[in-house]
Protein backbone atom coordinates (compact mmCIF):
# COMPACT_ATOMS: atom_id res chain seq x y z
CA UNK A 1 0.00 0.00 0.00
CA UNK A 2 1.17 3.68 -0.57
CA UNK A 3 -0.43 6.41 1.22
CA UNK A 4 0.79 10.14 -0.46
CA UNK A 5 0.27 13.08 1.75
CA UNK A 6 -0.41 16.78 0.27
CA UNK A 7 1.51 19.51 1.89
CA UNK A 8 0.52 22.79 1.93
CA UNK A 9 3.27 25.98 2.96
CA UNK A 10 2.18 28.84 4.70
CA UNK A 11 3.31 31.25 7.24
CA UNK A 12 3.99 30.30 10.56
CA UNK A 13 0.54 30.80 12.74
CA UNK A 14 2.06 33.81 14.47
CA UNK A 15 2.71 36.08 11.84
CA UNK A 16 1.48 39.39 11.83
CA UNK A 17 0.10 39.15 8.45
CA UNK A 18 0.86 42.46 6.06
CA UNK A 19 0.10 43.18 2.41
CA UNK A 20 1.77 45.02 -0.57
CA UNK A 21 1.27 47.22 -3.75
CA UNK A 22 -2.05 48.20 -3.25
CA UNK A 23 -3.13 45.48 -0.83
CA UNK A 24 -3.30 43.30 -3.41
CA UNK A 25 0.00 40.69 -2.66
CA UNK A 26 0.95 38.80 0.41
CA UNK A 27 4.38 40.71 2.42
CA UNK A 28 6.67 37.89 2.20
CA UNK A 29 9.46 39.64 4.28
CA UNK A 30 10.14 38.32 7.40
CA UNK A 31 7.72 35.40 7.08
CA UNK A 32 8.75 31.95 8.61
CA UNK A 33 7.23 29.05 6.31
CA UNK A 34 5.88 25.94 8.03
CA UNK A 35 3.90 22.79 7.02
CA UNK A 36 0.35 23.51 7.18
CA UNK A 37 -0.66 22.37 10.97
CA UNK A 38 -3.69 20.01 9.54
CA UNK A 39 -0.98 18.45 6.72
CA UNK A 40 1.45 18.00 9.61
CA UNK A 41 -0.98 15.95 11.78
CA UNK A 42 -1.89 14.06 8.68
CA UNK A 43 1.94 13.48 7.85
CA UNK A 44 2.11 12.57 11.56
CA UNK A 45 -0.46 9.53 11.24
CA UNK A 46 0.60 8.46 7.97
CA UNK A 47 4.24 7.52 9.53
CA UNK A 48 2.56 6.02 12.58
CA UNK A 49 0.46 3.84 10.10
CA UNK A 50 3.58 2.73 7.83
CA UNK A 51 5.91 1.85 11.40
CA UNK A 52 3.17 -0.38 12.44
CA UNK A 53 4.50 -3.98 11.78
CA UNK A 54 0.96 -4.95 11.39
CA UNK A 55 0.13 -3.03 8.24
CA UNK A 56 1.54 -3.60 4.78
CA UNK A 57 2.48 0.34 4.33
CA UNK A 58 5.23 0.38 1.79
CA UNK A 59 5.91 4.25 1.31
CA UNK A 60 5.28 7.90 1.79
CA UNK A 61 5.32 9.91 0.01
CA UNK A 62 4.77 14.11 0.45
CA UNK A 63 3.24 15.90 -2.62
CA UNK A 64 3.59 20.08 -2.85
CA UNK A 65 2.82 22.63 -5.67
CA UNK A 66 4.71 25.54 -5.10
CA UNK A 67 8.37 27.46 -6.40
CA UNK A 68 11.81 25.98 -5.04
CA UNK A 69 11.03 28.58 -2.05
CA UNK A 70 9.45 25.95 -0.90
CA UNK A 71 11.97 23.20 -0.74
CA UNK A 72 13.03 23.75 3.14
CA UNK A 73 9.24 22.74 3.97
CA UNK A 74 9.51 19.66 1.93
CA UNK A 75 12.48 19.00 3.32
CA UNK A 76 10.88 19.76 6.80
CA UNK A 77 8.33 16.61 5.87
CA UNK A 78 11.13 14.66 4.74
CA UNK A 79 12.90 15.05 8.14
CA UNK A 80 9.79 14.30 9.61
CA UNK A 81 9.93 10.54 7.72
CA UNK A 82 8.52 10.77 4.47
CA UNK A 83 10.30 8.45 2.08
CA UNK A 84 10.36 10.74 -0.97
CA UNK A 85 8.68 13.80 -2.41
CA UNK A 86 7.41 15.47 -5.49
CA UNK A 87 7.44 18.97 -6.12
CA UNK A 88 4.85 20.13 -8.35
CA UNK A 89 6.99 23.36 -10.09
CA UNK A 90 4.51 26.31 -10.03
CA UNK A 91 3.33 29.21 -8.24
CA UNK A 92 0.02 27.90 -6.26
CA UNK A 93 -3.04 29.73 -7.78
CA UNK A 94 -6.19 28.96 -6.75
CA UNK A 95 -7.35 25.48 -5.28
CA UNK A 96 -8.98 24.31 -8.47
CA UNK A 97 -5.38 24.58 -10.15
CA UNK A 98 -3.40 23.31 -6.83
CA UNK A 99 -6.07 20.29 -7.24
CA UNK A 100 -5.66 19.69 -11.22
CA UNK A 101 -1.42 19.57 -10.65
CA UNK A 102 -1.93 17.20 -7.74
CA UNK A 103 -4.64 15.03 -9.76
CA UNK A 104 -1.81 14.88 -12.61
CA UNK A 105 0.44 13.70 -10.08
CA UNK A 106 -1.46 10.62 -8.38
CA UNK A 107 -2.43 10.00 -12.22
CA UNK A 108 1.20 9.11 -12.95
CA UNK A 109 2.09 7.32 -9.81
CA UNK A 110 -0.23 4.86 -7.89
CA UNK A 111 -1.27 5.73 -4.56
CA UNK A 112 -4.08 3.73 -2.08
CA UNK A 113 -4.55 6.62 0.45
CA UNK A 114 -4.05 10.50 -0.27
CA UNK A 115 -4.20 12.58 2.66
CA UNK A 116 -5.20 16.04 2.45
CA UNK A 117 -5.70 18.73 5.63
CA UNK A 118 -8.96 19.69 5.63
CA UNK A 119 -8.10 23.23 5.11
CA UNK A 120 -5.02 25.36 4.51
CA UNK A 121 -3.98 28.03 7.03
CA UNK A 122 -3.21 30.67 4.08
CA UNK A 123 -6.23 31.12 2.34
CA UNK A 124 -8.52 28.82 4.29
CA UNK A 125 -10.19 26.89 1.06
CA UNK A 126 -11.15 23.90 2.97
CA UNK A 127 -11.10 22.61 -1.15
CA UNK A 128 -8.02 21.29 -2.66
CA UNK A 129 -8.83 17.93 -0.94
CA UNK A 130 -12.67 17.52 -2.48
CA UNK A 131 -11.67 18.81 -5.57
CA UNK A 132 -8.82 16.23 -5.80
CA UNK A 133 -10.60 13.25 -5.40
CA UNK A 134 -13.65 14.30 -7.54
CA UNK A 135 -10.90 15.06 -10.25
CA UNK A 136 -9.26 11.93 -9.47
CA UNK A 137 -13.11 9.96 -9.28
CA UNK A 138 -12.41 8.11 -6.22
CA UNK A 139 -14.58 8.74 -3.08
CA UNK A 140 -13.03 11.08 0.23
CA UNK A 141 -14.07 11.05 3.43
CA UNK A 142 -13.85 14.64 5.46
CA UNK A 143 -13.57 15.86 8.99
CA UNK A 144 -11.00 12.77 9.78
CA UNK A 145 -10.63 12.75 13.41
CA UNK A 146 -9.29 9.20 13.45
CA UNK A 147 -8.15 6.57 11.02
CA UNK A 148 -6.62 2.65 11.21
CA UNK A 149 -5.75 0.28 8.64
CA UNK A 150 -6.90 -3.60 9.57
CA UNK A 151 -5.92 -6.28 6.45
CA UNK A 152 -5.38 -3.61 4.25
CA UNK A 153 -8.93 -1.82 5.37
CA UNK A 154 -9.48 1.46 6.31
CA UNK A 155 -11.40 1.90 9.68
CA UNK A 156 -12.17 6.40 9.98
CA UNK A 157 -14.28 8.27 12.77
CA UNK A 158 -15.50 11.01 10.53
CA UNK A 159 -16.75 14.20 12.88
CA UNK A 160 -20.48 14.85 12.07
CA UNK A 161 -22.21 18.27 13.48
CA UNK A 162 -23.59 16.64 16.82
CA UNK A 163 -21.62 13.40 16.70
CA UNK A 164 -19.38 10.84 15.20
CA UNK A 165 -19.15 8.25 12.34
CA UNK A 166 -17.56 5.13 11.85
CA UNK A 167 -16.85 4.38 8.50
CA UNK A 168 -14.97 2.37 5.59
CA UNK A 169 -14.62 2.51 2.17
CA UNK A 170 -13.03 1.22 -1.03
CA UNK A 171 -9.63 2.36 -2.00
CA UNK A 172 -8.73 4.66 -3.41
CA UNK A 173 -9.63 7.21 -1.30
CA UNK A 174 -9.04 10.76 -0.04
CA UNK A 175 -9.00 11.16 3.86
CA UNK A 176 -9.86 14.65 4.82
CA UNK A 177 -8.20 15.31 7.86
CA UNK A 178 -8.45 17.09 10.86
CA UNK A 179 -7.40 17.92 14.48
CA UNK A 180 -7.22 13.89 16.27
CA UNK A 181 -6.18 12.38 13.23
CA UNK A 182 -2.80 12.76 15.39
CA UNK A 183 -2.75 14.45 18.85
CA UNK A 184 1.13 16.27 18.64
CA UNK A 185 2.82 16.78 14.71
CA UNK A 186 5.96 14.74 14.82
CA UNK A 187 9.25 16.87 15.57
CA UNK A 188 11.96 15.95 13.40
CA UNK A 189 15.40 15.11 15.00
CA UNK A 190 18.69 15.29 13.77
CA UNK A 191 19.08 12.01 12.58
CA UNK A 192 15.80 12.75 10.51
CA UNK A 193 17.41 15.77 9.38
CA UNK A 194 20.88 14.39 7.78
CA UNK A 195 18.61 11.48 6.21
CA UNK A 196 16.21 14.07 4.68
CA UNK A 197 19.53 15.36 2.67
CA UNK A 198 19.63 12.54 0.52
CA UNK A 199 16.39 11.47 0.43
CA UNK A 200 14.48 11.66 -3.36
CA UNK A 201 12.93 15.24 -4.02
CA UNK A 202 11.80 14.82 -7.37
CA UNK A 203 10.79 18.14 -9.07
CA UNK A 204 7.89 18.23 -12.15
CA UNK A 205 6.60 20.50 -13.96
CA UNK A 206 2.88 21.53 -14.13
CA UNK A 207 0.15 21.38 -16.90
CA UNK A 208 -1.42 24.05 -18.24
CA UNK A 209 -4.94 24.65 -16.35
CA UNK A 210 -6.88 28.07 -15.47
CA UNK A 211 -7.70 29.64 -12.25
CA UNK A 212 -11.56 29.62 -11.07
CA UNK A 213 -11.61 32.59 -8.39
CA UNK A 214 -9.20 35.94 -8.31
CA UNK A 215 -7.95 36.90 -5.06
CA UNK A 216 -7.72 40.71 -6.21
CA UNK A 217 -6.94 42.55 -2.93
CA UNK A 218 -6.98 42.11 0.83
CA UNK A 219 -8.19 44.22 3.57
CA UNK A 220 -6.95 44.02 7.55
CA UNK A 221 -10.04 43.73 10.07
CA UNK A 222 -11.26 46.89 11.91
CA UNK A 223 -9.71 47.76 15.38
CA UNK A 224 -11.75 46.49 18.23
CA UNK A 225 -12.67 49.15 20.54
CA UNK A 226 -10.61 48.67 23.87
CA UNK A 227 -11.26 46.57 25.97
CA UNK A 228 -13.89 47.46 29.17
CA UNK A 229 -12.65 46.98 32.50
CA UNK A 230 -14.85 45.70 35.24
CA UNK A 231 -14.31 45.33 38.64
CA UNK A 232 -13.83 41.87 39.99
CA UNK A 233 -15.51 43.26 43.26
CA UNK A 234 -18.67 44.05 41.39
CA UNK A 235 -19.15 41.43 38.89
CA UNK A 236 -22.91 42.49 38.44
CA UNK A 237 -21.73 45.01 36.37
CA UNK A 238 -20.68 42.53 33.80
CA UNK A 239 -24.00 41.12 33.90
CA UNK A 240 -25.67 45.17 33.64
CA UNK A 241 -23.10 45.68 30.92
CA UNK A 242 -24.39 41.95 29.08
CA UNK A 243 -27.94 42.53 29.46
CA UNK A 244 -28.30 46.40 29.06
CA UNK A 245 -25.25 47.15 26.67
CA UNK A 246 -24.78 44.36 24.73
CA UNK A 247 -28.09 43.29 24.36
CA UNK A 248 -26.82 39.33 24.42
CA UNK A 249 -28.21 38.01 27.68
CA UNK B 1 -32.39 30.23 -13.46
CA UNK B 2 -31.57 29.64 -9.65
CA UNK B 3 -30.38 29.88 -6.42
CA UNK B 4 -30.15 26.18 -4.79
CA UNK B 5 -29.61 25.64 -1.63
CA UNK B 6 -28.72 22.43 -0.34
CA UNK B 7 -30.11 22.18 3.54
CA UNK B 8 -29.47 19.71 5.84
CA UNK B 9 -31.56 18.01 8.51
CA UNK B 10 -30.76 15.83 11.41
CA UNK B 11 -32.90 13.35 11.98
CA UNK B 12 -35.53 15.04 9.72
CA UNK B 13 -35.28 18.04 11.73
CA UNK B 14 -33.70 21.38 10.42
CA UNK B 15 -31.78 23.91 12.69
CA UNK B 16 -31.33 27.45 12.96
CA UNK B 17 -28.48 27.56 11.30
CA UNK B 18 -30.45 25.54 8.28
CA UNK B 19 -33.06 29.10 8.46
CA UNK B 20 -29.96 31.23 8.33
CA UNK B 21 -28.67 29.36 5.43
CA UNK B 22 -31.92 30.07 3.66
CA UNK B 23 -32.54 33.11 4.35
CA UNK B 24 -29.26 34.15 2.72
CA UNK B 25 -29.95 32.24 -0.22
CA UNK B 26 -33.18 34.32 -0.73
CA UNK B 27 -31.75 37.74 -0.18
CA UNK B 28 -29.10 36.45 -2.85
CA UNK B 29 -32.24 35.37 -5.11
CA UNK B 30 -33.53 38.78 -4.77
CA UNK B 31 -30.69 40.32 -5.54
CA UNK B 32 -30.23 38.57 -8.56
CA UNK B 33 -33.73 38.71 -9.55
CA UNK B 34 -33.87 34.94 -9.23
CA UNK B 35 -36.15 32.00 -7.53
CA UNK B 36 -34.65 30.17 -4.80
CA UNK B 37 -34.84 26.33 -4.60
CA UNK B 38 -34.36 24.08 -1.66
CA UNK B 39 -32.56 20.72 -1.85
CA UNK B 40 -33.38 18.06 0.78
CA UNK B 41 -31.76 14.52 0.98
CA UNK B 42 -33.24 12.24 3.17
CA UNK B 43 -36.26 11.37 5.33
CA UNK B 44 -37.90 14.73 6.30
CA UNK B 45 -41.92 15.24 6.97
CA UNK B 46 -43.42 17.14 4.35
CA UNK B 47 -44.69 19.93 7.21
CA UNK B 48 -40.89 20.47 8.17
CA UNK B 49 -40.00 20.55 4.62
CA UNK B 50 -42.32 23.39 4.59
CA UNK B 51 -40.14 25.90 6.78
CA UNK B 52 -37.93 26.24 4.23
CA UNK B 53 -40.31 28.37 2.55
CA UNK B 54 -40.90 30.67 5.93
CA UNK B 55 -37.92 32.10 5.34
CA UNK B 56 -37.96 32.42 1.52
CA UNK B 57 -38.05 29.17 -0.48
CA UNK B 58 -39.85 29.24 -3.63
CA UNK B 59 -39.69 25.65 -4.48
CA UNK B 60 -38.38 22.87 -2.36
CA UNK B 61 -37.39 19.85 -4.02
CA UNK B 62 -37.03 16.28 -1.44
CA UNK B 63 -34.87 13.77 -2.18
CA UNK B 64 -35.35 10.18 -0.02
CA UNK B 65 -33.74 6.97 -1.02
CA UNK B 66 -32.73 4.48 1.24
CA UNK B 67 -29.37 4.08 0.20
CA UNK B 68 -29.19 8.18 0.51
CA UNK B 69 -29.27 7.88 4.91
CA UNK B 70 -25.83 8.53 5.24
CA UNK B 71 -23.83 11.24 3.64
CA UNK B 72 -21.30 9.46 1.04
CA UNK B 73 -19.28 12.37 -0.72
CA UNK B 74 -19.79 10.95 -4.05
CA UNK B 75 -23.16 10.14 -4.06
CA UNK B 76 -24.36 13.31 -2.61
CA UNK B 77 -22.57 15.53 -4.91
CA UNK B 78 -23.82 13.96 -7.80
CA UNK B 79 -27.35 14.20 -6.45
CA UNK B 80 -27.27 17.61 -6.49
CA UNK B 81 -25.53 17.89 -9.49
CA UNK B 82 -28.70 16.18 -10.98
CA UNK B 83 -30.80 18.90 -9.20
CA UNK B 84 -28.65 21.98 -10.27
CA UNK B 85 -28.72 20.85 -13.77
CA UNK B 86 -32.50 20.08 -13.63
CA UNK B 87 -33.29 23.48 -11.93
CA UNK B 88 -30.79 25.50 -13.96
CA UNK B 89 -29.10 26.59 -11.33
CA UNK B 90 -26.34 29.10 -12.04
CA UNK B 91 -25.34 29.80 -7.51
CA UNK B 92 -25.46 26.70 -5.32
CA UNK B 93 -25.36 27.79 -1.64
CA UNK B 94 -24.35 25.25 1.12
CA UNK B 95 -23.21 25.67 4.94
CA UNK B 96 -19.69 25.63 5.47
CA UNK B 97 -20.01 23.13 8.23
CA UNK B 98 -18.47 19.55 7.95
CA UNK B 99 -21.05 18.58 5.23
CA UNK B 100 -20.81 21.83 2.80
CA UNK B 101 -16.80 21.17 3.53
CA UNK B 102 -16.86 18.05 1.90
CA UNK B 103 -19.43 18.80 -1.03
CA UNK B 104 -18.91 22.13 -2.15
CA UNK B 105 -14.99 21.06 -3.48
CA UNK B 106 -16.38 18.36 -5.35
CA UNK B 107 -19.52 20.46 -6.96
CA UNK B 108 -16.88 22.65 -7.98
CA UNK B 109 -15.47 20.35 -9.99
CA UNK B 110 -18.40 18.42 -11.01
CA UNK B 111 -20.19 21.48 -12.23
CA UNK B 112 -16.79 23.88 -13.39
CA UNK B 113 -18.42 26.44 -11.04
CA UNK B 114 -15.86 28.74 -8.91
CA UNK B 115 -16.09 28.21 -4.86
CA UNK B 116 -16.38 30.82 -2.67
CA UNK B 117 -15.35 29.25 0.84
CA UNK B 118 -16.85 30.44 4.01
CA UNK B 119 -18.09 33.79 3.30
CA UNK B 120 -19.84 36.02 5.13
CA UNK B 121 -21.86 38.84 3.87
CA UNK B 122 -23.99 38.96 0.37
CA UNK B 123 -21.70 39.22 -2.79
CA UNK B 124 -20.69 43.04 -2.91
CA UNK B 125 -21.55 42.87 -6.90
CA UNK B 126 -22.81 40.20 -8.98
CA UNK B 127 -21.16 41.58 -12.35
CA UNK B 128 -17.82 40.86 -11.47
CA UNK B 129 -19.28 38.27 -9.50
CA UNK B 130 -17.28 39.80 -6.11
CA UNK B 131 -17.56 37.83 -2.14
CA UNK B 132 -15.78 38.76 0.86
CA UNK B 133 -13.82 35.63 2.94
CA UNK B 134 -11.36 35.79 5.71
CA UNK B 135 -8.13 34.42 5.05
CA UNK B 136 -5.07 33.81 7.24
CA UNK B 137 -7.49 32.37 9.70
CA UNK B 138 -8.96 35.88 10.49
CA UNK B 139 -5.81 37.65 10.35
CA UNK B 140 -7.49 39.12 7.66
CA UNK B 141 -10.21 39.53 4.43
CA UNK B 142 -9.72 39.01 0.90
CA UNK B 143 -11.98 40.27 -2.04
CA UNK B 144 -12.45 37.57 -4.29
CA UNK B 145 -13.51 37.51 -7.90
CA UNK B 146 -15.81 33.89 -8.76
CA UNK B 147 -14.45 33.56 -12.76
CA UNK B 148 -16.95 31.31 -13.62
CA UNK B 149 -21.10 31.17 -15.12
CA UNK B 150 -21.59 29.24 -12.07
CA UNK B 151 -20.99 29.60 -8.86
CA UNK B 152 -20.55 28.01 -5.46
CA UNK B 153 -20.49 29.70 -2.03
CA UNK B 154 -20.09 27.98 1.42
CA UNK B 155 -21.53 29.94 4.22
CA UNK B 156 -19.89 30.91 7.27
CA UNK B 157 -22.15 29.88 10.13
CA UNK B 158 -23.65 32.26 12.22
CA UNK B 159 -22.55 35.39 9.96
CA UNK B 160 -26.06 36.35 8.27
CA UNK B 161 -29.00 36.12 10.54
CA UNK B 162 -32.22 34.69 9.96
CA UNK B 163 -35.09 36.59 7.93
CA UNK B 164 -38.61 35.40 7.74
CA UNK B 165 -39.89 35.80 3.81
CA UNK B 166 -42.94 33.74 3.63
CA UNK B 167 -43.07 32.01 0.34
CA UNK B 168 -46.41 29.67 -0.74
CA UNK B 169 -43.92 26.78 -1.69
CA UNK B 170 -43.89 24.20 -4.47
CA UNK B 171 -42.71 20.86 -2.91
CA UNK B 172 -41.63 18.29 -5.38
CA UNK B 173 -39.86 14.47 -4.90
CA UNK B 174 -37.18 13.66 -7.10
CA UNK B 175 -35.77 10.84 -8.27
CA UNK B 176 -31.84 10.46 -8.65
CA UNK B 177 -30.18 8.41 -10.85
CA UNK B 178 -27.17 6.78 -8.88
CA UNK B 179 -24.80 3.45 -9.99
CA UNK B 180 -23.58 1.23 -6.99
CA UNK B 181 -20.08 2.65 -7.94
CA UNK B 182 -21.19 6.24 -6.46
CA UNK B 183 -22.00 4.98 -3.45
CA UNK B 184 -18.12 4.04 -1.94
CA UNK B 185 -18.03 4.89 1.38
CA UNK B 186 -20.42 2.97 3.87
CA UNK B 187 -20.97 3.88 7.60
CA UNK B 188 -20.85 1.04 10.26
CA UNK B 189 -21.79 2.69 13.29
CA UNK B 190 -23.38 6.32 14.38
CA UNK B 191 -22.57 8.17 17.75
CA UNK B 192 -24.66 11.05 18.32
CA UNK B 193 -24.08 13.43 21.37
CA UNK B 194 -27.68 13.56 22.48
CA UNK B 195 -29.02 16.24 24.09
CA UNK B 196 -26.24 18.40 23.95
CA UNK B 197 -26.18 21.63 22.79
CA UNK B 198 -23.69 22.09 19.81
CA UNK B 199 -20.72 23.93 20.27
CA UNK B 200 -21.27 25.69 16.42
CA UNK B 201 -24.51 26.16 17.18
CA UNK B 202 -24.70 27.85 20.45
CA UNK B 203 -24.86 31.16 21.32
CA UNK B 204 -23.51 31.65 24.41
CA UNK B 205 -20.29 29.86 25.27
CA UNK B 206 -18.13 29.46 28.09
CA UNK B 207 -14.93 28.55 27.65
CA UNK B 208 -11.77 27.15 29.87
CA UNK B 209 -8.29 27.35 29.28
CA UNK B 210 -4.87 26.04 31.37
CA UNK B 211 -5.83 28.84 33.65
CA UNK B 212 -8.49 26.62 35.08
CA UNK B 213 -5.53 24.77 36.62
CA UNK B 214 -7.49 21.00 36.88
CA UNK B 215 -10.16 19.11 34.95
CA UNK B 216 -12.29 19.30 38.51
CA UNK B 217 -12.59 22.85 38.00
CA UNK B 218 -14.49 22.94 35.32
CA UNK B 219 -17.50 22.42 37.21
CA UNK B 220 -17.16 26.31 37.65
CA UNK B 221 -17.57 26.85 34.12
CA UNK B 222 -20.38 23.99 34.25
CA UNK B 223 -22.34 25.74 36.67
CA UNK B 224 -22.20 29.09 34.82
CA UNK B 225 -23.14 27.53 31.46
CA UNK B 226 -25.94 25.74 32.63
CA UNK B 227 -27.27 28.97 34.15
CA UNK B 228 -26.92 30.84 30.93
CA UNK B 229 -28.11 27.58 28.71
CA UNK B 230 -24.39 28.38 27.44
CA UNK B 231 -22.12 25.46 25.67
CA UNK B 232 -19.00 24.73 26.95
CA UNK B 233 -15.49 25.42 24.90
CA UNK B 234 -11.90 25.15 25.88
CA UNK B 235 -8.13 25.72 24.76
CA UNK B 236 -5.85 23.10 22.76
CA UNK B 237 -3.82 22.46 25.66
CA UNK B 238 -6.75 21.34 27.26
CA UNK B 239 -7.76 18.95 25.06
CA UNK B 240 -4.62 17.73 24.02
CA UNK B 241 -4.22 17.51 28.11
CA UNK B 242 -7.48 15.02 27.60
CA UNK B 243 -9.20 17.39 30.37
CA UNK B 244 -11.72 17.80 27.94
CA UNK B 245 -13.36 16.04 24.44
CA UNK B 246 -11.54 17.82 21.22
CA UNK B 247 -15.13 18.48 19.97
CA UNK B 248 -14.91 21.87 22.52
CA UNK B 249 -11.26 22.68 21.14
CA UNK B 250 -11.98 25.88 19.63
CA UNK B 251 -9.31 27.86 17.48
CA UNK B 252 -7.44 27.89 14.38
CA UNK B 253 -6.83 23.96 14.49
CA UNK B 254 -10.14 23.19 16.05
CA UNK B 255 -13.89 24.70 15.72
CA UNK B 256 -14.48 28.01 14.54
CA UNK B 257 -17.22 29.41 16.17
CA UNK B 258 -19.26 32.95 15.96
CA UNK B 259 -21.66 33.40 19.03
CA UNK B 260 -23.37 35.87 20.50
CA UNK B 261 -21.04 36.07 23.61
CA UNK B 262 -18.33 33.88 24.25
CA UNK B 263 -16.53 33.93 28.45
CA UNK B 264 -12.99 33.03 28.14
CA UNK B 265 -11.47 32.18 31.39
CA UNK B 266 -7.96 31.00 32.11
CA UNK B 267 -7.15 31.43 28.42
CA UNK B 268 -4.17 34.09 27.40
CA UNK B 269 -5.38 34.98 24.15
CA UNK B 270 -2.51 33.08 21.58
CA UNK B 271 -3.78 34.24 18.18
CA UNK B 272 -4.15 30.58 17.36
CA UNK B 273 -6.69 30.67 19.85
CA UNK B 274 -8.18 33.81 18.63
CA UNK B 275 -8.68 32.46 15.49
CA UNK B 276 -11.39 30.72 15.96
CA UNK B 277 -13.62 32.98 18.13
CA UNK B 278 -12.89 35.99 16.54
CA UNK B 279 -16.12 36.28 14.80
CA UNK B 280 -17.69 35.72 17.99
CA UNK B 281 -20.30 39.61 18.67
CA UNK B 282 -19.17 39.94 22.12
CA UNK B 283 -16.03 38.70 24.31
CA UNK B 284 -15.44 38.64 28.07
CA UNK B 285 -11.93 37.67 29.54
CA UNK B 286 -11.42 36.66 33.44
CA UNK B 287 -7.60 36.58 33.72
CA UNK B 288 -5.00 36.82 36.17
CA UNK B 289 -2.55 38.43 34.19
CA UNK B 290 -3.97 42.11 33.12
CA UNK B 291 -0.88 42.01 30.34
CA UNK B 292 -2.65 38.69 29.12
CA UNK B 293 -3.16 39.19 24.92
CA UNK B 294 -7.24 37.93 25.46
CA UNK B 295 -7.82 41.61 27.03
CA UNK B 296 -6.73 42.91 23.81
CA UNK B 297 -9.63 41.20 21.71
CA UNK B 298 -12.03 41.38 24.64
CA UNK B 299 -14.89 43.84 25.02
CA UNK B 300 -15.26 43.39 28.70
CA UNK B 301 -12.50 42.12 30.94
CA UNK B 302 -11.94 41.13 34.59
CA UNK B 303 -8.65 40.88 35.75
CA UNK B 304 -9.31 38.08 38.29
CA UNK B 305 -8.87 34.56 39.70
CA UNK B 306 -11.50 32.41 37.81
CA UNK B 307 -12.14 29.90 40.18
CA UNK B 308 -13.58 33.26 42.06
CA UNK B 309 -14.98 35.33 39.86
CA UNK B 310 -16.95 32.50 37.89
CA UNK B 311 -18.96 31.70 40.82
CA UNK B 312 -19.86 34.91 42.07
CA UNK B 313 -20.65 35.23 38.19
CA UNK B 314 -23.05 32.92 38.42
CA UNK B 315 -24.72 34.12 41.29
CA UNK B 316 -24.92 37.45 39.80
CA UNK B 317 -26.53 35.75 36.31
CA UNK B 318 -28.99 33.75 38.76
CA UNK B 319 -30.34 36.74 40.87
CA UNK B 320 -30.91 38.49 37.56
CA UNK B 321 -32.68 36.19 36.07
CA UNK B 322 -34.98 35.74 39.09
C1 LIG C 1 0.04 25.40 14.74
C2 LIG C 1 -0.61 25.74 16.04
C3 LIG C 1 -1.99 25.67 16.11
C4 LIG C 1 -2.63 25.99 17.32
N1 LIG C 1 -3.99 25.93 17.35
C5 LIG C 1 -4.63 26.28 18.50
C6 LIG C 1 -6.05 26.27 18.58
O1 LIG C 1 -6.76 25.93 17.62
N2 LIG C 1 -6.65 26.64 19.73
C7 LIG C 1 -5.93 27.01 20.84
O2 LIG C 1 -6.53 27.34 21.86
N3 LIG C 1 -4.59 27.01 20.79
C8 LIG C 1 -3.92 26.65 19.67
N4 LIG C 1 -2.55 26.64 19.66
C9 LIG C 1 -1.84 26.84 20.93
C10 LIG C 1 -1.70 28.29 21.31
O3 LIG C 1 -0.52 28.81 20.74
C11 LIG C 1 -1.62 28.46 22.84
O4 LIG C 1 -0.54 27.68 23.31
C12 LIG C 1 -2.88 28.05 23.58
O5 LIG C 1 -4.01 28.66 23.02
C13 LIG C 1 -2.76 28.47 25.02
O6 LIG C 1 -3.83 27.94 25.76
P1 LIG C 1 -4.31 28.61 27.11
O7 LIG C 1 -4.64 30.01 26.87
O8 LIG C 1 -5.34 27.74 27.69
O9 LIG C 1 -3.03 28.44 28.06
P2 LIG C 1 -1.91 29.48 28.50
O10 LIG C 1 -1.32 30.17 27.37
O11 LIG C 1 -1.03 28.70 29.41
O12 LIG C 1 -2.71 30.56 29.31
C14 LIG C 1 -3.28 30.34 30.55
C15 LIG C 1 -3.84 31.69 31.00
O13 LIG C 1 -4.53 31.52 32.21
C16 LIG C 1 -4.27 32.63 33.06
N5 LIG C 1 -4.52 32.19 34.41
C17 LIG C 1 -3.74 31.42 35.21
N6 LIG C 1 -4.35 31.21 36.38
C18 LIG C 1 -5.53 31.84 36.34
C19 LIG C 1 -6.60 31.97 37.24
N7 LIG C 1 -6.59 31.41 38.47
N8 LIG C 1 -7.67 32.72 36.88
C20 LIG C 1 -7.71 33.31 35.66
N9 LIG C 1 -6.73 33.20 34.76
C21 LIG C 1 -5.65 32.46 35.10
C22 LIG C 1 -2.85 33.00 32.76
O14 LIG C 1 -2.62 34.36 33.08
C23 LIG C 1 -2.78 32.75 31.26
O15 LIG C 1 -3.11 33.91 30.53
C24 LIG C 1 -1.89 26.35 18.47
C25 LIG C 1 -0.49 26.41 18.37
C26 LIG C 1 0.14 26.12 17.18
C27 LIG C 1 1.63 26.22 17.12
Amino acid sequence: MKILVCISNVPDTTTKVRFVDDNTRLDTNGIQWVINPWDELALTRALQLKEDKNNAVESVTVVHVGGKGSEPTIRKALAIGADDAIRVNAEPQDAWFVASQLAEVVQQNEFDIIFAGIESSDYNGAAVGGMLSELLGVPSISAVSSMDLENDQVKIIRDIDGGKEQMTSQLPLVVIAQKGIAIEPRIANMRGIMMARKKPLNVVEPVEKDTLVEFVDYELPQAKPPCKMIDPENVQELVDLLQNEAKVI
Amino acid sequence: MAILVYTEHWDGQFKKSTFELVSYASKLAEAANTQTVALSIGEVEEDNLRQLADYGADKIISVNQQNLKYVDNQAYSSVIQQVADQEEADILVLAHNNTGKALAPRLSVRLQAALGSEVNQLPASLDPFMVNKKVFSGKAFANVKLKTDRKILTLAQNSFGIYENTQEPVIEKFEPTLSDDQLQTQVAEVEKHRDKLLLTDAELVVSGGRGMKTPENWDKLKALADELGAALACSRPVSDEGWRPHEEHTGQTGKIIAPDLYIAAGISGAIQHIAGVSAAKYIVAINTDQDAPIFDVADYGIVGDAMKVLPELTEAFRKARS
